[in-house]
């Protein structure tokens, strides 16, 4: 995965020092170099194509995507796995208006990528010439910021300026739109001179020390304290503060999705997930608390449930970096608005040792028999189901993998019964809720971190949707685990239709084509999977295989995932897992 | 709640449709939007009304200053401030019943800016009440006022003003604690004037 070697190497960073005469397709790719991008994902096309020209003589791989929508969320995935700044390529037209899907993920889920567009020269601009589009107003709305471009001289500047807002303050992605004649014409590079203007935090940035003494405070006097981690713990690195926290002053730990690998999963004080499919004991906590303390997440209301009834008992804490986010769902009695690293350093020294045991015990106690009901601990019926699937991976792997989950039912299982111990270990759409997001992510993710093994988890129905990517990861020669939770329906929607809408399964049956044969027609060897007792064989052989691998589970059909919170109920309002005796075996993990 | 808010904003292309996506994606109606040039090389100076809630006026400010084009936003609330508007009104008049207009134009001290053998042009500054009075009072007769142009509110917080737009400048060193101190005790003061 070595950056592609060229014989150019030496002059194009000679740029980066003494300002030179460059066209601006050079002056591109000289300054993603000089930001330190290796990688790029992209298509060509008519409005790119000088850019494409160019891209030879400069040390960078660029990745050929099947669809744009994939440039963009390999970008995504490559950003989500690494922390760094990713980078999609597309031309005029429809391969802007592809990205679109891919931005606005990222842009839900704060991901800094920056994307690249051409665009009809600056003479035709507005006059609806051949694969023309007004890309900047039409992701104006989806993205942190974007430039239009028409002049060489202003590249530099911009693009460097477009990746400090990428990375700074809450990330999120921006594009840059370059006129044709903009990539053609010449201009001085000057990489230093085009540095950007000092970056300027959000002047609403508030963290004042009578603030943090009420915060410390209400912790020392709270009962039934809960921190309520998200991505802002992994985007801001305060993975040892969070930590420290918790364990000094003894608070249990509810993670949102995105979250997960923030907090081991392992550490006793981990309650696990919150929200609409969150296990019973960690909304009744967040219902039952006195304090929630929310580190870097903005109260989604997928975490919140009815928002008249959330957690009335609980004083609210909110640590961000988004003053927007401030009282927007939730009203806070606390705001600490800043970097959530930065504030818990200031506010730990004030938190003292704390006993917090009666509240554990408490929590302890409401989860009931789990360890007795687990799935993993029923005996094997011959079905086979998603979520034994989802456990025998993160027992298999030891958890030591970067999973990459589509949206939909899986998603859920995967975040129910695969434990991550590591920050970046999952990567998922959770504010867009991006179907066909896994596999191109998943590509993305393993250009980030090749040394790590990266298994897709995708459901019958999202993975259709990018399966075209099948192509790029043999193109490409990646090493990617595939697994489909194939149950021939659209299994979140059918969940819902039988939960809201009396059983009608309406657009949800799915046909799907043989996806082991699918993947052979690429060359990418594969494997159906009907019972639970060929699991463990199944994950060793694809973790085994040199290249790529996909495994096709045929899993449980009318399966859902419990427990659930109907959309627009309150947090303790969940539909629990049936019983024994009825249709389905699992039992419900707490009790009533 | 009525909401004023004063931005100083890039002067480049496509920021106007920045702030105005902004208020379309939170589904609010601008009431009044006047933008021009500032005291500030580059800079454009805006006056946005619009009615919001009045736990909105945070997120809006705050979601304003998200915005990569939006140097400083200022929240004028209840703040003593002063506000006007600018109406250019066109009457059809003939000399024989000018004069009537004539002595509605100086009880309402506006001024005449043009004047044609069929129609005379009225340039009238000042609160949006006054210039309704004034409109109110031509339309009482019928089919005097031909056309009608309004610059929206403009609005100046008054006395010193301590806030970011100094801070922005460069012109006072001051924390952002001191800075939101002085803010609030700004906000409690009387409004006596206006």
């Amino acid at each position: 995965m070595a950056a592609k070697s060229n014989a150019n190497t030496q002059s194009s960073n000679a740029h980066l020092t003494t300002p030179t005469p460059l066209t601006g397709s050079e002056i591109l790719w000289a300054t993603l170099v000089g930001e330190g991008v290796d990688t790029v994902f992209g298509y060509p096309g008519g409005a790119i194509l000088p850019a494409y020209d160019a891209l030879r003589k400069f040390p960078i791989r660029h990745v050929l995507v099947r669809h744009e929508q994939c440039a963009a969320h390999m970008a995504d995935g490559y950003a989500r796995a690494s922390g760094k700044v990713g980078v999609a390529i597309a031309t005029s037209g429809p391969g802007a208006t592809n990205l679109v899907t891919g931005i606005a993920t990222a842009m839900l889920d704060s991901i800094p990528i920056v994307c690249i567009t051409g665009n009809v020269s600056s003479k035709v601009l507005g006059t609806d010439a051949f694969q023309e589009v007004d890309i900047t107003g039409i992701t104006l709305p989806v993205t942190k910021h974007n430039f239009l471009v028409s002049k060489a001289d202003d590249l530099a500047h911009v693009l460097r300026q477009a990746f400090q807002i990428a990375r700074s303050g809450r990330p999120g992605p921006v594009l840059v739109d370059i006129t044709k004649d903009a990539q053609q014409a010449t201009a001085i590079f000057d990489f230093a001179a085009a540095r950007p203007r000092p970056y300027r935090p959000h002047p609403m940035l508030r963290v004042e020390n009578s603030a943090l003494d009420h915060a410390a405070e209400l912790i020392r006097s709270s009962k039934r304290p809960v921190i309520l981690a998200g991505h802002g713990v992994m985007e801001s690195g305060a993975m040892e503060q969070v930590r420290a926290l918790a364990e000094r002053a003894q608070v249990p730990v509810a993670l949102t999705l995105l979250g997960l690998g923030g907090f081991p999963a392992s550490h006793p004080l981990n309650l696990g997930m919150m929200g609409m499919h969150g296990e019973a004991w960690v909304n009744h906590a967040i219902q039952e608390s006195d304090l929630l303390i929310a580190c870097g997440m903005r109260f989604d209301d997928r975490v919140t449930g009815k928002l008249s009834d959330y957690a009335l008992k609980a004083k609210k804490i909110h640590i961000e970096i988004d003053p927007a986010e401030i009282n927007k769902n939730v009203k806070v009695d606390v705001a600490l608005v800043g970097d959530l690293r930065a504030v818990l350093e200031e506010l730990l020294p004030r938190v003292s040792a704390r006993d917090g045991s009666a509240w554990l015990k408490a929590i302890e106690s409401s989860k009931g028999a789990v360890a007795v009901r687990d799935i993993k601990n029923l005996p094997d019926s011959g079905h086979l189901y998603a979520a034994h699937v989802m456990h025998d991976l993160w027992r298999i792997t030891g958890g030591n993998a970067v999973v990459v989950t589509d949206v939909g039912q899986h998603q859920m299982w995967e975040a129910q019964y695969f434990h991550h111990e590591q920050p970046r270990s999952l990567i998922t759409s959770g504010g867009l809720g991006t179907m066909g997001f896994a596999l191109p992510a998943a590509i993305g993710a393993k250009f980030a971190c090749p040394e790590k093994d990266v298994w897709v988890i995708a459901g019958d129905g999202g993975f259709q949707m990018t399966a075209a990517e099948l192509a790029t990861i043999v193109q490409e020669k990646l090493k990617i685990n595939i697994a489909i939770i194939n149950n021939g329906y659209l299994g979140m929607v059918r969940q819902w239709q039988e939960f809201f809408y009396e059983r009608n399964y309406e657009a949800t049956p799915l046909v799907s084509p043989d996806f082991v044969k699918l993947a052979d027609a690429h060359g990418i060897p594969g494997r159906a999977v009907r019972t639970r007792a060929e699991v463990a064989d199944a994950v060793n052989e694809a973790r085994a295989a040199k290249g790529a691998f996909l495994l096709n589970f045929l899993v449980e059909k009318e399966e859902s995932v419990y427990p659930m919170i109907p959309a627009g109920s309150a947090l303790h309002e969940m539909i629990r897992r049936p019983g024994k005796g009825a249709k389905n075996p699992l039992e419900e993990t707490a009790q009533d | 709640m009525l909401h004023t808010f004063v931005a100083y904003v890039e002067d480049l292309p496509g920021v106007l449709t920045r702030v105005a996506s902004l208020f379309r994606r939170l589904n609010i109606n601008i009431n009044s939007l006047t933008v021009g040039r500032s005291e500030r090389q580059g800079l454009s100076r805006l006056t946005l009304v619009c009615e919001a809630s009045a736990e909105a006026g945070h997120r809006i400010r705050a979601s304003l200053f998200k915005l990569e084009n939006v140097v400083d936003v200022d929240d004028i609330a209840q703040a003593p401030s002063v506000t006007r508007e600018l109406a250019l009104i066109k009457v059809a008049a003939t000399p024989q019943n000018r004069s009537r207009i004539f002595d509605l134009v100086e009880v309402f001290r506006a001024r005449i800016v043009d004047l044609t053998s069929e129609s005379l042009m009225i340039e009238m500054t000042g609160v949006e009440s006054k210039i309704e009075g004034l409109i109110e009072v031509l339309r009482e007769d019928e089919g005097r006022i031909l056309e009608i142009c309004r610059s929206g509110k403009m609005t100046m917080r008054r006395g010193h003003h301590v806030s970011s737009v100094l801070k922005a400048m460069g012109a006072v060193e001051e924390t952002v604690a001191e800075q939101n101190r002085e803010e609030s005790q700004e906000n409690t003061l009387p409004s006596t004037l206006d």
